[in-house]
């Protein structure tokens, strides 16, 4: 049915998994939550909480371009977190203690795209490895005890508002504006999409690939660390293990946004929309008082049911 | 393979070293507590070797011993009865682990993706069975598959063994065995010589399933409770003992010999470590740091190789 999907507007024809999602559990929580879910206050949050899932899915959609993954950035905002927590109260101030926590992800991020892109890794047992590594550190020099008392800061970052904006929501939308124009505006963006689709080709043009293939880590990485940061800011503490699994999220909000494992294909706003998808679910049980670990369920089987759907899409295309 | 002969010099090397910078390394007791420990981690990654082997992935081994070990304490406690424990943990192993050959095999979910995914539902769902509490108190005829001795040997000891010899057997001795080989090297070759690359796939995710239901009556044996995210410390080791097992990440060439040596190699590294009064809380960091130096190792070997 070429011309009915011609027809469709683009984020049902180009990410059809985060477009029904969207509208589906927003009607459904609208209607269920008896004016809860569509209050102000809950909007702020989920706005909030969508940014953050942003700043770690953004970036990630760029390394599911190059046909890998990353599983480190959960693990990682840990370990961030706590050097940004320990930084400030050391007296590094602000400024410091943001520097410490994207010097973290830089390096973790070296080290992921150094054996992926040099190493030839593949790159879930590759971050794997460093999700082990940083998880593993934060937990060891924290204890498994959450750092606090290093002041308001953090604190007034994540509540400041810009104009009606919050500063998360602020953030994750500056970034996007920097990818969008790194994706689509820069040879990089082109050359990221090569590594995916045609790394032979882009070697035979006497492109360095691997170096290309190993910044989008880095790039993960550091966002991770950025993300951390605000992170610290919702309860004013850095804790070790706060972040375990926000790399799941932001896998599925990538797949539902239309971008493929497998073909070097994919679209960044609908990331924005699987990210979007994702908030909207997780707050809407929040809200329904749903159990956290039927949410996680819940997000697994989102993924699982816009896979097969996408699967059966591409199917269809292809006979 | 040919690389095997290294691995075991380096366990060996690594024993030896502990033997003579601890005291309580080399006895009777802690060696058997090893072999016994390093049981478990073998269980979970025998299935993983066969699905790696295959040219897949299953991340949800660890996951997938939590639920099937939870769901069989809450299966007993209801029924009061060992075989439906051990039919509910073999049965959910299983089903788990057939969902993944299905997601990947015919759905074509790529596998860390598909296995991921899984991962976290298996894990979600044991938290919401147990609903925060533990379970907790098993008959001796489930506590003697971890605890019991056959012979003077764990009887969890046989049951690597076993395993160990019956896979190997499965694997180069069983023409599924050889296909499955030939599927993870070259899947394309392998579907036009006419090998049932569907079948083979959906047949090493569901044995990789079914071991992480032994794994869980293993564990119920021998810790005698069960709580959800009970498996979760299990995932990074078992990569890492395949890793370091020598089987390739690419699909093709490995073993469970190697596998088995890659668990005691890690099994002696974390005792060591206790023994040494290193903290737990540093097993992940030097699990993680293990399998990078490994990938990085192997990386230059292949450089050197080319």
């Amino acid at each position: 049915m070429p011309m009915a999907e011609r027809a469709l507007p683009a984020p049902f024809r180009r990410a059809p998994g985060a477009a029904v999602a969207l509208v589906v559990l927003v009607a459904i929580f609208a209607a269920s939550s008896g004016g809860r879910f569509l209050s102000v206050g809950n909007l702020v949050s989920l706005s909030s909480q969508v940014a953050l899932l942003l700043l770690v899915a953004l970036p990630m959609t760029f390394v599911v371009l190059t046909e890998g993954l990353d599983l480190s950035v959960g693990a990682l905002m840990g370990l961030a977190g706590v050097v940004a927590a320990t930084a400030m109260l050391g007296g590094w101030g602000v400024p410091g203690a943001l520097l410490a926590a994207l010097g973290t992800g830089l390096v973790l991020g070296a080290v992921n795209g150094a054996l992926i892109a040099w190493g030839g890794m593949p790159a879930f047992v590759v971050t794997l490895g460093t999700m082990g590594l940083a998880e593993g550190l934060a937990l060891a020099v924290t204890d498994g005890e959450p750092v606090s008392g290093f002041g308001d800061a953090p604190r007034l970052a994540w509540q400041a508002m810009i104009g009606p904006v919050p500063l998360p929501v602020a953030v994750a939308a500056a970034l996007y504006a920097l990818l969008h124009l790194l994706l689509y505006r820069t040879p990089f963006g082109a050359h990221v999409v090569a590594v995916g689709g045609n790394r032979e080709a882009l070697r035979l043009a006497g492109i360095r690939g691997r170096a290309v293939h190993a910044a989008v880590y880095v790039l993960s990485a550091s966002c991770a660390a950025l993300a951390a940061f605000l992170l610290v800011g919702r309860t004013n503490a850095a804790h070790p293990t706060v972040a375990l699994g926000v790399e799941f999220d932001a896998i599925v909000a990538v797949v539902l946004g239309g971008t493929s494992f497998e073909r070097g294909q994919g679209w960044l706003f609908g990331t924005v929309l699987g990210a979007a998808a994702i908030g909207v679910l997780r707050n809407g049980l929040n809200v329904l008082a749903v159990d956290p670990s039927l949410q996680v369920v819940a997000v697994g089987l989102l993924a699982i049911l816009a896979l097969v759907a996408g699967n059966r899409r591409g199917g269809r295309a292809r006979t | 393979m040919n690389a095997l002969p290294a691995r075991i010099g380096a366990l060996l090397l690594l024993a030896l070293a502990l033997s003579l910078a601890t005291e309580g390394f080399a006895t009777a007791t802690n060696l058997l507590n090893v072999l016994r420990q390093a049981s478990l981690l073998f269980l979970v990654a025998s299935g993983l070797t066969l699905v790696i082997i295959g040219g897949g992935l299953d991340l949800s081994v660890a996951a997938n011993l939590t639920l099937s070990a939870c769901t069989a304490a809450l299966a007993f406690k209801a029924t009061g009865s060992v075989a439906a424990a051990v039919a509910t943990a073999l049965g959910c192993g299983l089903a788990v682990g057939l969902l993944n050959g299905l997601l990947v095999a015919v759905v074509r979910v790529p596998a860390f993706l598909a296995t991921y995914g899984t991962l976290w539902i298996a894990s979600g769902a044991a938290y919401w069975l147990m609903a925060g509490r533990v379970v907790y108190g098993f008959p001796p005829a489930l506590r003697g598959l971890g605890t019991g001795f056959v012979l003077g040997v764990p009887t969890p000891v046989w049951i690597m063994l076993a395993v160990a010899v019956a896979g190997g057997a499965f694997l180069f001795l069983s023409a599924a065995g050889r296909e499955v080989f030939f599927t993870g090297a070259n899947e394309e070759a392998a579907r036009l010589s006419g090998i049932p690359v569907r079948r083979r796939r959906i047949l090493v995710y569901g044995l990789s399933g079914l071991m992480c239901g032994v794994a869980a009556l293993v564990y119920l044996g021998r810790v005698n409770a069960a709580e959800a995210g009970l498996g979760d410390p299990l995932l990074l080791p078992a990569v890492a003992a395949v890793l370091i097992g020598g089987t390739s990440l690419f699909g093709g060439a490995g073993g469970l010999a190697g596998t088995l040596v890659g668990a005691l190699i890690l099994t002696t590294v974390t005792n060591g470590l206790n023994l040494l009064d290193v903290g737990a809380a540093w097993h992940p960091f030097v699990t993680g740091t293990i399998i990078l130096a490994a990938l990085g190792a192997d990386a230059l070997l292949a450089r050197r190789g080319a």
